[in-house]
């Protein structure tokens, strides 16, 4: 077997090689398993009940799924961020919510925590947090502040050697579990010179005097994930929670949401898939005029265009891990996997349901829940608006 | 206790099996492979005997380089070391693997030996009891439960209708059945650290075991015949429908 192709380009050697290594295999291959025996045949009532289960978040703790990319000194998995990415994919491509909880548990609630966090920070919350025993939270968004994190009221104030917190967070994932630890917050601090506020972090534990964490219900998707709205009322956490400096929680944020579209284009990806695959199962038993549906060229044609959909997105997302993976820039890359990717899967989610006809918006068939989960993925962590906001300055415009 | 487990890679139950030119042989292309299930539940109970009685767990495999698969995911479970006997391209049957398998064994010193009690591709059910022949050790086919105390071992396995229980002295194989345990998942940390751990690879020539010419031969293979759509008996009540269902065994169906 000829695994790469080497080409010779302005005098250097170029190597081309899809692909995934044995080990990103095997992840693909064990989560998938995992997937299909152990969240598979609940996912269905999770989603009825809107209940997030926690006896099935520490079973996805158990096989490995959080802290993927943290090093075994903090009892991380220590492995490269495509093998996250395929994670997250193959979780995605059951089901969505438990997706949210890996994905938004690994790149909002340890990643900040990993990346800027203080030795002790770090020694004292990741293991837990690696081990799937618990969960954390990451609040940005505010009730004034969605897109536009200029709107930002909650704020922080320093008083001796604590600082006082007020204010309130909406939408924060993960963040009122029976089994979260605690959130990282971002406040505004003060000005900076160019008249701009001053943002920073703050970890904040759970049961902190003050601080409030309460479900949000009547989700449309996401139904077993926790989304919480968050309650500051002066609360006092002492200076040593601050995450890395004063002043860093802008920049923070900025590279904390980077990495974290890569996880959403995951989802994207990996829904995608499992609509695809649930559609072409369909469509290939599903008889009408005497033959398998999957033989009309409507059908066929709808199905054809979702499998190369989803070799683009693939490769698109792959790509962008790559970049990240060799310490490259990825940003624009990681924007377009995650637009491309979110909006991919709402066109295949699309198809899968007019190919399942009537019984494709009753809940028994899978694709009614996928249909409705890909929706957050055009909203979440930055809008497709966003999202081309950010291509456009990238391309300069 | 010196533990070894023989598995072996297979088509996963869900693939589409074709029969390859020729009719002796299936198309491989595309097939997605597996640890034969019931070489799982072998590296499973390895596994919870050595957490009980400590020890280490070798597992063998005789089989292609694809067959690494099936090892590593052997030690992403936990088992300690890997053995693959590449045959080289050799045709083998149940007895020749075996052979090949009883040599190497030979070269340790084993107090159990699990199998499953068939590879779910070939369906031969012979490798386990034939290795244990060729070795002079005793064994136990189809296990459900069993216990090591003081150098023997007490199994339960699965007869028609019941149960029986047998004992007999390590080392021994056994071979195991449903219901045994539940595998575990390979856990991602797990495939980490097996990256780490050594396959040592044996040529079939550098083994000193000569298989021999396999005693069977292939001559035709084919798939299963198509399972017919069910039937939905229609009537007005449950008399009526009843009526209709033992016409159709009678009459049609000729089974009553
Ligand atoms: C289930 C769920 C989980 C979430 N988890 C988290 C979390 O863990 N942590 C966290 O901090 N947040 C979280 N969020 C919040 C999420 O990131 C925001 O919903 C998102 O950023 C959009 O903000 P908004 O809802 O206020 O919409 P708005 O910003 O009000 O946007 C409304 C519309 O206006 C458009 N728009 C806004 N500005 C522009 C512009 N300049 N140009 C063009 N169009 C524009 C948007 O694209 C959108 O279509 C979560 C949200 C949901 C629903
Ligand atoms: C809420 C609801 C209310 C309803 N109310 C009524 C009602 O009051 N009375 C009633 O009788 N029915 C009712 N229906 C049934 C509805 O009319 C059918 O669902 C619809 O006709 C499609 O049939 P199907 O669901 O069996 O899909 P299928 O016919 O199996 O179609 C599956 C897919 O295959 C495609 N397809 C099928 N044949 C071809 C072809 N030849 N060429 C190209 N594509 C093809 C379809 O377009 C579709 O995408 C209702 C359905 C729903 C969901």
């Amino acid at each position: 077997m000829v695994r790469k192709s080497r080409l010779r380009c302005c005098g250097k050697e170029v190597v081309v090689d899809f692909d995934l290594t044995r080990e990103q295999e095997m992840i693909r291959k064990e989560v998938r398993k995992f997937a299909q025996s152990e969240i598979a045949p609940v996912a269905l009532e999770l989603d009825e009940a809107e209940e997030f289960s926690s006896d099935l978040t520490r079973k996805m703790g158990e096989i490995g799924l959080f802290g993927m990319f943290v090093a075994e000194t903090y009892e991380g998995q220590a492995m490269d961020y495509i093998s996250y990415i395929i994670a997250v994919e193959e979780i995605a491509r059951v089901d969505g919510s438990q997706a949210a909880t890996i994905a938004a548990g690994n790149s909002l609630g340890i990643g900040p925590l990993y990346y800027f966090g203080s030795e002790e920070q770090k020694q004292k919350y990741l293991p837990t947090l690696c081990n799937g025993q618990a969960l954390w939270g990451f609040g940005l968004t505010e009730p004034t502040a969605g897109s536009d994190a200029g709107g930002s009221k909650t704020t922080a104030v320093r008083d001796g050697n604590e600082w006082v917190i007020n204010g309130s967070k909406i939408f924060i994932t993960n963040a009122a579990s029976d089994m979260t630890l605690g959130v990282t917050v971002q406040a505004i601090t003060g000005t900076r010179s160019n008249g701009k506020p001053e943002y920073t972090c703050f970890i904040v534990e759970s049961g902190t005097r003050g601080f409030k964490a309460v479900p949000m219900k009547k989700k449309m998707m996401w139904r077993s994930s926790n989304t919480a709205e968050l309650y500051f009322d002066d609360v006092r956490v002492p200076a040593a929670n601050i995450l890395g400096q004063q002043g860093d929680g802008f920049h923070q944020m900025l590279k904390t949401l980077d990495g974290g579209r890569l996880s959403i284009a995951a989802m994207g990806l990996g829904g995608a898939q499992g609509a695809y695959d649930a559609a072409l199962k369909y469509a290939q038993k599903r008889e009408q005029f005497g033959q398998p549906i999957s033989k009309f060229q409507a059908v066929a044609f709808k199905l054809a265009d979702s499998a190369m959909e989803i070799e683009c997105g693939r490769n698109l997302l792959y790509k962008a891990c790559w970049l990240r993976d060799h310490k490259r820039p990825f940003e624009k890359e990681a924007a377009m996997a995650k637009l491309y990717c979110s909006e991919l899967m709402g066109r295949v989610a699309n198809h899968a349901v007019q190919i399942h006809g009537g019984y494709g918006l009753m809940k028994e068939y899978d694709v009614e829940r996928f249909y409705r989960d890909q929706k957050l993925l055009d909203i979440g962590e930055g809008t497709s608006e966003v999202q081309r906001i950010v291509i456009s300055r990238y391309i300069g415009c | 206790m010196e533990i070894a487990v023989l598995l072996k890679q297979v088509p996963a139950t869900e693939s589409l099996i074709e029969i390859a030119d020729g009719g002796t042989t299936i198309k491989t292309d595309g097939i997605n492979w597996v640890m034969n299930p019931y070489d799982e539940l072998a590296v499973e109970e390895a596994l919870q005997i050595r957490a009980a009685d400590g020890g280490t767990v070798t597992v063998f495999s005789l089989g292609p380089e694809k067959a690494v698969e099936a090892l590593r995911t052997a030690l992403a479970m936990g088992a300690d070391t890997a053995v693959r006997i590449d045959p080289q391209g050799k045709p083998m049957d149940g007895l020749s693997t075996a052979k090949v398998l009883a040599g190497e064994l030979k070269k340790g010193a084993f107090d159990l030996i699990i199998a499953g009690h068939r590879a779910v591709d070939d369906d031969n059910f012979q490798v386990g009891p034939a290795v244990a022949e060729l070795m002079g050790i005793p064994h136990i086919s189809m296990v459900i439960r069993q216990e090591v105390t003081d150098g023997r071992i007490r199994c339960t396995r699965t007869i028609d209708g019941g149960t029986l229980v047998l004992e007999t002295a390590l080392p021994a194989l056994i071979t195991t059945q449903r219901g045994l345990n539940e595998p575990r998942y390979a856990s991602l940390p797990g495939i980490m650290k097996a990256k780490k751990k050594p396959i040592d690879t044996r040529a079939l020539s550098e083994t000193g075991t000569d298989p021999g010419e396999p005693m069977v031969r292939t001559i035709a293979m084919r798939l299963p015949p198509q399972r017919k759509g069910g039937r939905i008996i229609e009537g007005d009540s449950a008399t009526a429908k009843a009526e209709a269902l033992v016409k159709a065994l009678r009459e049609e169906a000729k089974v009553i």
